[in-house]
């Protein structure tokens, strides 16, 4: 007498353990999906948006130039760590690596934070449907015949998200430097303030944001912790990281924007497009 | 108030079936799952159908509308366009019984392979303490009614059956990340490592976060946020932070 | 030969709610082999419905609380027709029974101190309910069901099958209990000797032998039209033990839940917790006055608030103020709402309105009442933080059930047979309190596997009842009558077949209407008329298709057991001319002391036991038993004066 709580053999009938939604077990359905919504549109825009990025940061990060308006440093380029960075008046630049390195600094120093993004569970999820499919939307089957999901190498690896959130909070730590720096004027005066100004405080806050919603830094904060009435100050930390948390597909768009206009604008005022409007 | 909606419902069972038309009366105020009824005292009285308490509170009637994973006794008429067509097919990462009815064995086989809750040692029934902070993330997920539409979407096993066999899948994942945060569980002292066994017993690794248990679950547990990441974070603890891999090294050696 | 497969298990548990599991888990650790069957999927039992919580004195939040004030409510809540007996040994056992669910792993909201929480309830003088949020009937039967699957590991563990001492049969119906002489001739027909049923998926039929059968088949809501009953509640157990031999008490009791929704139409009848009024939810008729000042009766005057300044300040300070009338037990609620609409002072879709949006920030709300929040959002596209609930009364419980010793909850006369939970009858007497019920399941559920355990160990192995050929080809047949022809029963299949879906619509109108929460005695007559053609008309249901997974052939088998129930519910109805608890009588308002000591007892007919008698024959009849009187110790917890309203003076003297 079966009872509903053995499983059936997937392989009833000598039919190979394979397929998905067509499996000769299950209901038989031609269509690869049924939805009548249009579910294509979030991957569509989110894989459109993370291309543009790509093709936009690809082009800045490789350009070497334009990415200093004193006292304005793009994000792109900050720390700065090779000889042939531009001097900046007190900013982050420090050149560690020799001259021998004749590519743009920006490669450098721009793994941590593509690391940090490309490991992050939020843009995780955006790739792998917008670009990989896996699944493109919620009951429309994916085209892979196979999936081991992150069991193997190399997606393995994207469990050292961790580490790269701590390098992550350094370089928030640097942008935050350098937005700083720019309430100093050109010559390195304090007291100033002007639309680049804004505009890096507003990439700040958003990166910083965007760092501290991280689903890593939530874990570490509290959420590894059993009790947490034993530990009131983490709980209430977790409490505040959750809430922030809760955003942050919200924060890891908006942060990847902000940093990109931050870059644009250094770039407009580099290269000579306009001033900088000056408030003082 | 009234009007007729233009249903297809997929008849059948194991060795096949089709989408079936209907003409059925709708009544303001109604859900799918009224409507099938409605199908079933009129025209298709042997239409088999799970359900039961109609409240959104068992999880019973679980099944696929317009493609989407749902609770037919919470999909209200009126969220669906009355101009188009209405498709209502079983769940479709489970073996088929007979029209809307589905074989989901596979969980309750999942459900056995958690290790169950250990009682601490040494605390006697009525002596258990615990803050209400303390329990609200177990609280979060133990809302969990089972109608198992987030092991039906998630594409692990909806789209590969071979990975049916190593992927307990979202609903029993979120079960060990339940008990490991329970502030009173003994699985440790009992020699238990719920956080290793999420990813080397129940396929942890096979979810790649891509949300739509969250997407689908009628009780809105967030399952991928509160129990998958926190559980793949628990498991990194374990398994990838080098410094806790040097110490154990260090202490088996000593 | 019949074709029916068997198997053999030591216990067999009817049902897989809260009793059911509880019994389940009891018989297995008491070493028998059990065997559990539901009609749903495991974990699905309408135990998930009950929202409030779990009655226990455990004194958590007001450490005045005792178990013998746990009993006084209880007795007064049920007007004193309760068994003495089974309240007591509930409002002894249930603390216990709640602190062992947190060693099987339920997580219950905490008080401050870290303990579990307990709220308020309608009839319980002290915060008592232990509960979580507003699902604490999901938490108890999640928690259950984990506890089997962990005995389950364990017995993996040692034999490697899990299902070799518990086994759960899911979507399986049991249609007969079967019967064996005691030295295992059948034709004695005297003791339990298993169940015969058939399996939902397949439709093949199947039979178990076993010594012990627990019934936890739950209630009989279903035969009712506005109900917060799932389509399982046909009383099945009910009808079962009837067939089988044993009897029903109380049946004219059942217990109408004040507040249902009644909008929209599909959903008329779902529950609405009574914990929205504990928490602070009050009813307001169609001129915003709190009506159910208006309905405090005399038995209760002391005990509840005057003013709704008083009844406000409660909820903050419970020692100094009484409580407020929205708090009564739930018979007066529903009359009192029942008048209201009936008035003209009701709500545009004929109920009235529960407001909490108004006393409690919408946080809280969320917060204490999370699944009402979500059910109305999503059923009614109400917001209950923003605006009133509509509610009105909804078949919700029978108090009525199986005749059972209060000690071992083995059925009266048929030896093997056990019933616990809302199958049971005599717990509750007339009214039942919200929350006694999960604790019920609990006391009840584990008291009944433990002598079915014990009954079972009595048969070592030769000495067991045997199932008898002709019985099994005799329960055959008569599920198969709907499929006419199969059946084999020209007389059925001559005539035009009915429609079950249609004969239960008919049913449950009829209950509905005149059988209803006020009853009258030409009504009822009436009743029994209307149950008398359709009894006749059911043997003419049939159904098309298949056996597999066959919806229509499910009801047409369910609803002889309906028919069966239903007429019981009329017959003692009508038979008792007195106003109690969850039986209003409109021609005999009154609550009459005399009838008090009376439990009025429905059988099965004597020539009617055979599927084959003949159907325009009443098949039950009623007796008349006295109860057995209190204990004194027990009725010294009471004031004379209030013992004055409940019993009659001859009791009092003696």
């Amino acid at each position: 007498m079966a009872t509903g709580t053995d499983p059936r053999s997937a392989t009833a009938a000598g039919v190979p353990a394979q397929g998905g939604v067509h499996h000769p077990s299950r209901a038989t359905i031609p269509a690869r999906h049924l939805r009548a919504d249009r579910w294509w549109l979030a991957p569509a825009v989110t894989a459109a948006g993370l291309f543009a990025f790509v093709v936009y940061s690809t082009w800045r990060a490789f350009a070497n130039d334009d990415y200093y308006a004193a006292p304005y440093v793009s994000p792109f380029y900050s720390p700065c760590i090779a000889q042939n960075c531009v001097p900046m008046k007190g900013g982050a630049d420090w050149h560690v690596f020799g001259a021998w390195w004749g590519l743009s600094p920006a490669l450098l120093i721009l793994i941590f934070p593509l690391g940090f993004r490309l490991t992050c569970y939020y843009y995780r999820k955006a790739y792998y449907r917008g670009f990989w499919a896996s699944p493109p939307a919620c009951a429309v089957a994916e085209p892979h015949a196979k999936y081991t999901g992150e069991t193997r190498f190399p997606l393995i690896l994207q469990n050292v998200h961790r580490y790269f959130f701590y390098f992550a909070v350094i370089v928030a730590g640097i942008l935050t430097y350098d937005t700083a720096l720019g309430f100093r004027n050109a010559r390195g005066e304090w007291g100033h303030m002007g639309l680049g100004t804004l505009v890096l405080l507003a990439n700040i806050a958003l990166i910083w944001a965007y760092t501290l919603s991280c689903h890593s830094c939530r874990h570490i904060v509290g959420g590894r912790i059993r009790t947490f009435s034993k530990h009131p100050v983490r709980y209430r930390m977790w409490g505040w990281v959750s809430a922030l948390n809760a955003r942050h597909m919200q924060l890891a768009w908006a942060s990847l924007i902000s940093v990109a206009v931050a870059d644009f604008y250094v770039y407009l005022v580099a290269s000579g497009v306009f001033d900088d409007p000056r408030f003082f | 108030m009234s009007y007729d909606a233009h249903f297809k419902v997929w008849r059948g069972d194991a060795d096949g079936g089709s989408l079936v038309d209907y003409t059925v009366t709708v009544n303001e105020g109604e859900v799918v799952l009224d409507i099938i009824h409605r199908l079933q005292a009129t025209e298709a009285a042997d239409l088999a159908v799970r359900w039961n308490c109609k409240a959104g509170k068992c999880g019973s009637c679980s099944a696929e509308i317009n493609g989407r994973p749902r609770l037919m006794c919470m999909t209200r008429m009126s969220l669906l366009d009355p101009a188009e067509p209405v498709v209502v097919t079983p769940m479709r990462a489970f073996p088929v019984v007979r029209d809307l009815v589905t074989d989901v064995s596979f969980n309750y086989a999942k459900a056995r392979e958690v290790p169950s809750f250990v009682p601490p040692a040494g605390v006697g029934p009525g002596e258990y303490r615990m803050q209400q902070e303390d329990v609200g993330r177990s609280q979060e997920f133990r809302k969990c009614i089972e109608c198992f539409l987030c092991q039906n979407t998630c594409h692990v096993v909806r789209d590969h059956e071979e990975n049916k066999p190593v992927f307990a899948g979202p609903r029993f994942l979120m079960r060990v990340a339940e008990l490991d945060m329970h502030p009173l569980d003994g699985a440790a002292e009992a020699g238990i490592d719920r956080k290793r066994g999420a990813q080397e017993d129940h396929g942890l690794g096979y979810c790649n976060i891509t949300k739509c248990c969250t997407e689908v679950c009628p009780e809105h547990i967030k399952i991928t946020d509160n129990a998958l990441i926190p559980l793949k974070e628990r498991a990194v603890d374990r398994k990838y932070d080098p410094l806790v891999w040097l110490g154990s090294k260090i202490r088996r050696r000593v | 030969m019949s074709r029916t497969a068997r198997e053999a298990w030591d216990v067999v548990v009817v049902g897989a709610g809260g009793a059911g599991l509880r019994a389940a888990i009891e018989a297995r650790e008491r070493g028998m082999r059990c065997a559990v069957i539901c009609k749903s999927l495991f974990g699905k039992a309408h135990t998930v419905m009950a929202e409030g919580g779990i009655a226990a004195s455990m004194g958590n939040v007001n450490e005045g609380d005792n178990w013998q004030v746990h009993f006084r409510d209880t007795m007064r809540g049920g007007k004193f027709l309760n068994h003495w007996r089974m309240a007591e040994l509930h409002a002894r056992e249930a603390p216990d029974r709640v602190w062992e669910l947190e060693t099987w792993g339920a997580v219950f909201d905490r008080t401050r101190d870290g303990k579990i929480s307990q709220r308020n309830f309608g009839g319980h003088e002290y915060p008592r309910l232990a509960h979580v949020g507003d699902r604490t009937g999901l938490e108890l039967i999640r928690t259950l069901q984990q506890k089997i699957v962990s005995l389950q590991q364990e017995d993996h563990r040692e034999t490697g099958d899990y299902e070799s001492r518990l086994k759960v049969f899911q979507e399986y119906t049991v249609t007969r209990l079967l019967k064996a002489g005691a030295d295992g001739d059948s034709a004695a027909g005297e003791r339990i000797a298993g169940v015969f049923g058939y399996a939902r998926e397949s439709g093949r039929f199947f039979a178990i032998e076993a010594p012990s059968v627990v019934l936890a088949t739950g209630g009989i809501g279903k035969s009712f039209k506005v109900t917060s009953n799932s389509w399982e509640y046909t009383g099945d157990g009910h009808a079962l033990a009837l067939l089988a031999g044993a009897s029903l008490i109380n049946m004219e009791f059942v217990q109408f839940h004040p507040t249902g929704m009644v909008w929209p139409p599909s959903v008329k009848g779902i529950l609405v917790t009574e914990s929205v009024r504990g928490d602070g939810g009050v009813l307001r008729n169609s001129d915003g006055r709190r009506f159910m000042f208006d309905y405090v009766p005399d038995v209760f005057k002391e005990k509840y608030a005057e003013s709704e300044a008083e009844g406000d300040r409660w909820y903050q300070d419970p020692d100094n103020n009484r409580r407020p009338p929205e708090l009564l037990p739930r018979d007066e609620v529903a009359r009192a709402i029942n008048s209201e609409v009936k008035a003209g002072r009701g709500s545009p879709h004929g109920g009235v309105f529960l407001d909490v949006s108004t006393r409690l920030p919408a946080e809280d709300i969320k917060r204490k009442l999370p699944s009402m929040h979500h059910q109305f959002k999503e059923l009614a596209d109400v917001d209950i933080t923003a605006e009133p609930m509509e509610v009105g009364p909804t078949c919700h419980y029978v108090m009525g059930g199986v005749d059972v010793d209060p000690d071992t909850a083995a059925a009266v006369g048929v030896p093997g047979l056990f019933a616990a939970g809302e199958v049971a009858g005599g717990m509750h007497g007339s009214n039942r309190l919200g929350g006694n019920s999960l604790s019920d399941l609990l006391v009840f559920g584990r008291r009944a596997g433990l002598y079915a355990a014990e009954h079972a160990a009595s048969f070592p192995g030769a000495g067991r009842p045997v199932v008898s050929e002709a019985d099994l080809e005799a329960a055959e047949a008569e599920a198969l009558r709907p499929f006419g022809a199969e059946g084999g029963d020209p007389a059925v299949s001559e005539e035009l077949a009915e429609n079950p879906y249609a004969l239960h619509q008919e049913l449950q109108q009829a209950m509905n209407d005149l059988v209803g929460i006020i009853r009258k005695g030409p009504e009822m007559e009436e009743a029994l008329r209307r149950l008398t053609e359709l009894r006749a008309r059911s043997r003419r249901a049939g159904v098309e298709g298949h056996r597999q997974f066959n919806p229509g052939w499910h009801l047409a088998l369910d609803l002889r057991n309906m028919l069966l129930v239903s007429e019981c519910v009329a017959r003692a109805a009508l038979e008792r001319t007195e106003s109690r608890g969850g039986h209003t009588r409109d021609d005999h308002p009154a609550m009459d002391r005399r009838w008090r000591r009376l439990n009025l007892v429905c059988r099965l007919n004597g020539d009617s036991t055979e599927p084959g008698a003949d159907p325009l024959l009443g098949r039950v009849r009623l007796e008349r038993r006295e109860m057995p009187p209190i204990r004194d110790d027990l009725l010294a917890l009471f004031d004379k004066e209030e013992l004055v309203k409940y019993l009659t003076d001859e009791e009092l003297t003696s």
